[in-house]
Formats: structure tokens, sequence, C-alpha cells
């Protein structure tokens, strides 16, 4: 299989805390990922170098063959590629619609487009539609996501990354606050995204979860690769035993 | 959708967190209705209220914008001011009269006015500046020299085309400056409220790495929002010379704290993120109407700096209430 992204052998310093030590990952075409490992491993800092917040001190990353380390935020956008952030990044005051438009808002048609004038019905039909695709019900569209739910807001962060994403959705701990129907909408998502032909990167310390849903597991530990796992050829012991250290993969750093 | 949350929908988008500050305008204005109906209810005397807020509302209206993006604006007395110093040496420079000048002066004015918003737009964004450090800087720095151009001598002529028109003139029986300001306010609240450049305004102001990593140049949008600022302040610079016929040196020492606290007083968030510029309409309206009110039924006007001090205090209560309920859950 060709990768659609490569990183290789990043490292990437804050002050004196080295979070990745020469990580390497990769994700193929239409296929799932899980990124795993301990607390603090480095894996929302690898995917924040990849997606163009963070640039990376050392090493490649590749996408569809170019290089795209240390482009900006949305140079990486237009490549296709979106991520859920375990922040979240979303505008606490400003409402569901707004969010999942930010950065790349319809603008109405015409003269007053011209002049930057928003289409709000039009967005705010298209969230709604979005939002019941994934079984979120949001009593009040145009209240600011900082009234809704924590899960709430973590679904409206998983709709805009699938929104917008043409070629690889990124996802740091999408269920993490999540009720079960929730969660499984959100693993269906990432069955339907894998059979539109997408991949996806899944962060998430959720087993069960990965086990059901991924093709591979990759395991990071204090910021370096410990094992490339096929998940229908591996068991939970295998890998936890990689993320604490007990059982290392020599090849795959 | 139940009909009472559509109608309170409506009133959100068009007040939003002002709705309690326009009631208590409505009950000030009431009052002095009630207490002398004919020397305040007038359109003359209401009229003189507008002009005596023009200026506070044009510079009010780019300081929505940037409270709206967390940041603050504290040059915009001084800027004013150092506008109308350069507008006025040019004109002199031309002549001193004629409408040539006169249109030439409007325009520099403006252009000093948007150099100091570009000159804090950059020190917030590029050297990281705190706003009220950079902006604090610029106070005094356009105040200063404003000073050494003139010598600390006002300067006094103007072209009277300009004092005709822009300073004492009327259309259709409305002073210019009124329409001046309320057309600058309807310009800003159209642009804040409908357009993507108003979203992104309160989007940086929410959560400004969020709108960094959706691909928002925050930089570029920051810069642009405080030389919107200063622009404003330059035309309240020409305003002010026309309507006075002196570039009032020594006059707006504290415009940047009457701005600050109109703007506050109408609903917009210290914090960024949430404002409107009809709040900021209305909470430059308070101060004017106490203000005139308070001489007409005979009371010293000194008690305007008293309530309006009440009144912004009990805003910026309201909007910590506020976001206490929500951070709540
Ligand atoms: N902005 C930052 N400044 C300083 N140190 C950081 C920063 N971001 C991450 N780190 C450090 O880098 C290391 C890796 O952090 P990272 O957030 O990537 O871990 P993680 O694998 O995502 O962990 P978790 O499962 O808890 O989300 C940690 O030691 C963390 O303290
Ligand atoms: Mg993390």
């Amino acid at each position: 299989m060709t990768a659609l992204l490569e990183a290789r052998g990043v490292t990437k310093r804050f002050g004196a805390v080295e979070a990745l030590r020469g990580a390497s990952f990769a994700v193929g075409e239409g296929e799932v990922v899980a990124l795993m490992g301990d607390n603090g491993a480095g894996k929302s800092t690898l995917i924040k170098t990849i997606c163009g917040v963070y640039a990376p001190d050392a090493g490649e990353i590749h996408f569809a063959g170019r290089p795209i380390a240390g482009m900006s935020p949305s140079a990486v956008h237009d490549l296709g590629i979106e991520t859920v952030y375990q922040d979240l990044a979303l505008a606490p005051d400003l409402d569901t619609a707004a969010n999942l438009f930010l950065g790349r808002e319809l603008l109405a048609p015409g003269l007053l487009g011209r002049l930057g004038v928003l289409a709000k019905k039009r967005m705010a039909a298209r969230a709604s539609q979005v939002l019941t695709d994934l079984k979120v019900a949001i009593k009040d569209p145009a209240a600011p996501v900082a009234t809704l739910s924590g899960g709430q807001q973590q679904s409206v962060a998983v709709a805009r990354a699938v929104t917008w994403a043409d070629r690889l959705v990124i996802m740091d701990e999408p269920t993490a606050a999540l009720g079960v129907p929730q969660t499984r909408a959100v693993l269906d998502l990432i069955r339907r995204v894998r059979d539109s032909g997408r991949s996806v990167v899944l962060i998430s310390h959720s087993l069960p979860d990965v086990l059901a849903v991924s093709d591979r597991i990759e395991v990071l530990r204090l910021g370096r690769r410990v094992a490339r796992l096929v998940t229908k050829d591996t068991d939970e012991a295998q890998i936890v035993g990689a993320m604490t250290g007990a059982w290392t993969q020599e090849e795959a750093a | 959708m139940s009909a009472r949350a559509s109608t309170g929908r409506r009133r959100r988008a068009l007040l939003g967190s002002a709705t309690d500050i326009t009631a208590i305008l409505l009950v000030i204005v009431a009052l002095f209705a009630i207490l002398d109906f004919d020397a305040f209810f007038t359109t003359a005397n209401l009229t003189n209220v507008l002009i005596s807020a023009s200026l506070l509302i044009v510079m009010a209206v780019g300081a929505t914008f940037v409270l709206v993006t967390g940041g603050v604006d504290l040059s915009v007395g001084s800027v004013l001011v150092f506008s109308g110093v350069v507008a006025g040496e040019v004109m002199k420079a031309m002549g001193g009269q004629g409408w040539g000048a006169a249109l030439v002066g409007v325009a520099v004015s403006m252009a000093a006015g948007a150099a100091w918003g570009v000159v804090n737009g950059l020190v917030v964004t590029k050297l990281r500046v705190p706003p009220l450090i950079a902006t604090l800087g610029s106070f005094g720095a356009a105040q200063g020299l404003a000073q050494v151009i003139t010598n600390g001598n006002d300067l006094k002529d103007i072209p009277y085309e300009l004092v005709d028109t822009l300073g004492v003139g009327r259309v259709a029986g409305v002073p210019w400056l009124v329409v001046v300001a309320l057309a600058v306010a309807l310009a800003g609240g159209l642009v804040l409220a409908v357009t993507r450049y108003g979203r992104r305004t309160y989007a940086i102001g929410s959560n400004a790495e969020a709108a960094r990593r959706a691909g928002v140049s925050v930089d570029r949008h920051l810069v642009s929002v405080y030389t919107m600022a200063g622009l404003l302040a330059g035309l309240a610079g020409i305003m002010s010379y026309a309507q006075f016929g002196s570039t009032t040196l020594s006059g707006h020492a504290t415009d940047n704290l009457a701005v600050i606290a109109a703007v506050v007083i109408g609903g917009t968030s210290l914090f960024g993120g949430v404002g409107t510029m009809f709040g900021t309409l209305v909470g430059t309206m308070i101060p004017a109407v106490l203000a005139n009110g308070l001489v007409i039924v005979g009371l010293n006007s000194f008690w305007r700096d008293f309530a309006v001090g009440v009144v912004l205090v009990a805003a910026v209560y309201l909007d910590q209430l506020r976001r206490r309920a929500r951070t709540a859950r």
C-alpha cells in the first residue's frame, strides 16, 4: 500500500521538553489507523505537527508525495486534511453553524457576496443536516457552543472535520466525552469516511473502539514509534505491552 | 420551534448582550421626559444630544471591533488630536481655504489616524506587546507629536467650506456631524453583524487559536481592525476640528476611557467575542443623555460622571454574571 501520509524522524521540542524524539507515522489511502500511546507520549504533538499548528524541529512529513512540514494550517486544509483537536478548537461565543464554517464561511450570491455578506441561512441549513447525520440533537442551533454540553461540543468539532476533509481526517480523542449512542455514531462515521475512500487517523485510549474500527495500529511511546500492528492480527495484551514498554518492535522506529 | 423562542432569537440577533442596557436608556429618557417634557423632549434638544455624542460614536464604532477581538485601544483621543493637527498643517500649507484644501484635509486626517492604527496593530501582532500597553504607548506618543508639531499652540485656521458643512452645517435639518456618525455606526454595524469580516472578528476574540487553526489570518485581521479604529479616530479628528474651529490639543485626554466605557456599557465583553454595534450606540447615548438631561432638570452635570461610573460597573457585572452562568455548566 502506498502511504498517503508519511512522517519520518520528526522531532519537536518545547524548551527543555522533547515531546517528539524522531517519531515516525504512516497512513495509507482509505485506511483507518489508530495512533495509541500513554498520556504524554506525544500523540497530540505529532498530529499538530502534521497539520501545521507546529513546525517540526527536524524530520520529514510527506502527504501524497509532497513535503508538507512547516506549512500553515490553511495550506494543510487546502490539501484536504482536517483535524478534530483534543481541545476541540471551537469559538465558544459563536453558534454551531458559525463554528462549522469557521474559516470557510459561505457568502451570499451576487453583489452582496462580493461585499463579504454571509449566507447565514444556507450555512445553518447545512449545519443542521450534518448534525442530524451525527445523531446530535442541539436544541437551539443559534446558541453559542459554550452553552452546549461537552459531548455536543465534541460532536460539532467532529462534524466540522468530516464535512471539510477531502482526503484525511485526523481525530484526537473524538469520543472522550461522548455517550454510548454518540460514540457509536462517530465510529460508524469513521467507517463511512473510509468507505468514501478517505483516510482516518484516530487517537483514542479506548481499546474496544480501536479494535472495532481500525485497520492498523501505530503505538507511540516517549515521542517515538514503538510498534506497527495490523488490527486483525494483534490483541489487547500486545498493544498494552507496546504502550507500557513491556514489548518493543525493533523495526517500528 | 415555539413562537416565544423565535421572538427571543430575533431579539438576541438585534440586541445581543445589549437588552438590559437598552431598557436602562429608555428609562432614563422617560424620566427626563416626565420631569421636563417641554425642554427635554424637543427635536432641537435631542439633536443637540446627538451632536454632543457624534465624535464618541465614530470612535466607539472602531473600539467595538477592537474590543470584540479581545483587544483595547487607548490611543484614540490622542490620535484624534494628532490627525486634526496634521490635517490642519497640510490645509494651511495649501493656502488655508477652499474646497481643495477641505477635501485634502479630510483625507489626510483619516490617513494619519489609519497610520497610527497600523502602528498599533503591528506592535500588538508582530512585537507581541499587549494591546493595553501598545496603545497606551501610542496614546502618549501621538499626543506628544501633536504638541511638537504645533509647539503647543492650537491651530485655528480651517477652511470655511469645512466649518459650514461638516462643522456646523445641516442636511435636511440634520447636522452633518450626526449624519456622519450614524452612517459610520450603520456601516460598522452591518460589517460586524452580516459579513465574513465581522464573523472572523468575533471568532478571533472568542478563541484566537481556534481561528488560526481554522485558517484565519489572525495577525492580518487584527492589524486591519486596529487600522480601522485609527482611521475612525482620524475621521473624528477632522470632525472635531471642523466643529470647534480648533485642534483642541488638550481636550481629548479622557476620550479613550469614555469610548471604552460606552462600548462596554453597550454589552461588548472586555474578554472579546461578544458585542453589538447597536449596544455601542446605546452605550454612547447614555452619558450624552444624562449630561443633557441633568442640566435641564437643574442638577449639576457633574452627576453625569457619577451616574456613568455606576452604569459602567453594573454593565461589567452583568457581563460577568452571564459568563458565570455559561461556564457553570
Ligand atoms: N505547548 C506545549 N508546551 C510545552 N510542552 C508541551 C506542549 N505540548 C505538549 N507538551 C509536552 O509534550 C509531551 C507530549 O504531549 P502530548 O500532548 O503530545 O501528549 P499526548 O500523547 O497527546 O497525551 P494525552 O494522551 O494525555 O493527550 C508532554 O510531556 C507535554 O507536557
Ligand atoms: Mg493528546
